[in-house]
């Protein structure tokens, strides 16, 4: 496999903050690469200097075999494009964001209907055109986005945080969209992510970024198989939490995280683990509730993120747990900071990583 | 004459189509949508420069902007009678004193400020990642600039509504490099002044209801315009 993209000895300060440090990295063509990481490790400056948007203070960045210089910068521009964390669309209608990128490289009228059109049937909002994008969901607003990147067909495709904050719907059609422009259309991918399960499933490679620089690159099974040494620094990363792990009756393994939280899994391993929960599985509760469920924990929101339709809780059990309900829920449970809350989830939602 | 006698003789004038009345009132329109044209082009790439560039001195020009909105026309006006004075002035040559390309000038300089604050708080308004949006999507410098400009273009719309109100409405300028020749630079706001002085009330308040109308007019169909767009 030839490589596409390559970063060599990349460094970006932002007024004397160090963003990367000395970076060094080889995207090969056609795989599925995720940066993982902590949020402010930088991955989002990693993926603005691949889009050339932004510059590297020091090093190189060459694509398909060809050094970036200020020349060229346009040129390569063309070839490689970045969907945004925070979505971001013209204040206009659907077609006009999606046509816009197409519009840009002269393609004739009826060649923009065709791809954008196409590219709206890829994120399942078919017939969307003529919306205007303030009047969509959140979840509709960032496939719009996705789908502006889509239609332009480029040779590399950066995500930054695809699914991050989005409802669990959304989240599946765009992972969905990745793996077909990945697989059909030959499209390179490169995705930050600071949730390890998407990082475990869905990319062919992974490269741990943390504090600006690439501590590892493999695949998948590389990465995961000596969690104990390359993950414990990333306790950063949402509902992911180092621990020791313990067989006890019935198939069941509890896994000691620390600060008296015991976590039961069905996953059977002992020794040090990283344990992972996704938030959509937590359920949250006023009262404590009798059910199935192996694990239930009592303790406080600390933090609450308005995510449009939905809320984003982190709640402290002894260690810090995030939680995704509806703004619906939020509302008629009348939470607020510092409301006593139970988190309960089943044994077979943890995953251990 | 009473108000309501010439209320009903400046109707009369307005709807029978009087001639020196038309004139007047498309010369303001053209003057002061000159101006209002001029001050966006000048204004415009210096709302840019000041909305997206960090530089030495930005925040003195940003105040000297913000404070020039308020200056007084008479004193503008009467600063340009000098400059334009046909004997001493130092554009006296030019030979602009008392023609409407003068008064153009002088409204398009006093409506500048404005243009350059409204729109540069409207473009610091745009969320600056929006530049390196259309800049991943291949625009070229310029056409991200211009993607700046089309999420701005709320505030910049009502900068031009602005401009074009105190253009239309102001006297000093108007009075001092216009001053109030029939046929050749007489305004909506000079030829009230005209007709007061020489006691012709009822064209006075022909004339002062047709401006009344015109800013009106011209407001309500662009904010009907914004409307639509959302």
């Amino acid at each position: 496999m030839s490589s596409i993209a390559e970063l060599r000895n990349i460094t970006k300060n932002f007024d004397g903050i160090r963003a990367l440090d000395d970076v060094n990295l080889k995207i090969q063509e056609g795989e599925i690469l995720a940066l993982l990481g902590p949020n402010g490790s930088g991955k989002t400056t990693l993926l603005k200097i691949l889009a050339f948007i932004e510059k590297p203070s020091k090093g190189e960045v060459y694509f398909a075999g060809r050094k970036a210089t200020d020349k060229n910068l346009l040129q390569m521009r063309m070839e490689s494009t970045m969907v945004f964390q925070k979505t971001m669309l013209f204040n206009t209608t659907v077609y006009n964001n999606v046509a816009y990128g197409l519009k840009m490289r002269k393609a004739p009228k009826n060649k923009v209907d065709e791809e954008v059109s196409k590219a709206l049937g890829l994120v399942k909002l078919d017939g969307f055109e003529n919306r205007h994008t303030k009047k969509l969901s959140g979840g509709e607003q960032q496939r719009v986005a996705l789908a502006r990147a889509l239609a332009l067909n480029t040779k590399l495709l950066l995500l930054d945080e695809p699914t991050a904050n989005l409802d669990p719907k959304t989240v599946s059609i765009i992972e969905e969209v990745m793996a077909t422009a990945n697989r059909k259309l030959k499209t390179t991918v490169v995705m930050a992510t600071h949730n390890m399960f998407q990082a475990k499933n869905l990319p062919h490679r992974i490269a741990l970024v943390k504090d600006g620089k690439i501590s590892e690159v493999g695949t998948s099974t590389e990465i995961f198989r000596n969690l104990s040494k390359t993950l414990a620094s990333f306790a950063a990363l949402e509902n992911t939490f180092n621990g020791t792990a313990k067989a006890t009756e019935n198939g069941i393994t509890s896994v000691d995280i620390g600060n008296d939280v015991l976590i039961e899994t069905t996953a059977q391993q002992s020794g040090t683990v990283s344990v992972f929960v996704s938030p959509e599985d937590i359920i949250l509760s006023k009262k404590r509730f009798d059910s199935s469920a192996r694990n239930i924990f009592k303790g406080k929101i600390v933090e609450i993120l308005d995510l449009g339709s939905l809320v984003r809780l982190k709640v402290d059990v002894g260690k810090p747990f995030t939680v995704q309900i509806t703004k619906r829920s939020f509302n008629q449970m009348e939470l607020n900071l510092e409301t006593e809350v139970f988190l309960t989830f089943k044994a077979s939602s943890v995953q251990i990583i | 004459m009473g108000i309501w006698e010439g209320l009903i003789k400046a109707l009369q004038l307005i709807f029978s189509g009087d001639p020196r009345i038309i004139e007047i009132t498309l010369r303001s329109l053209f003057v002061s949508g000159s101006a209002t044209i001029i001050a966006t082009l000048w204004g415009i790439p210096i709302a840019l420069i000041l909305g997206l560039k960090n530089f030495r001195g930005k925040f003195l020009v940003k105040t000297l902007s913000n404070s020039l909105i308020g200056i007084p026309t008479v004193a503008l006006g009467f600063f340009l009678f000098l400059i334009f004075s046909r004997e001493k002035g130092p554009l006296g040559f030019l030979g602009l004193l008392y023609t409407p390309t003068a008064i153009i000038i002088g409204e398009a300089i006093l409506v500048l400020p404005i243009v350059v604050s409204f729109a540069t708080t409207a473009i610091e308004a745009v969320d600056p990642e929006i530049a390196n949006l259309a800049r991943t999507l291949g625009a070229s410098e310029s056409q991200a600039s211009f993607a700046i400009l089309r999420e701005a273009i709320d505030g910049i719309l009502l900068a031009g509504i602005a401009s074009f109100n105190r253009a239309i409405g102001e006297l000093g300028v108007a009075v001092f490099v216009g001053g109030f020749i029939a046929g050749v630079t007489e305004l909506l706001t000079t030829g009230i002044k005209l007709e007061i002085d020489s006691n012709n009330i009822d064209v006075a308040i022909a004339l002062a209801i047709i401006l009344f109308t015109v800013v009106f007019g011209i407001n309500l169909a662009l904010n009907l315009i914004q409307r639509r767009r959302k």
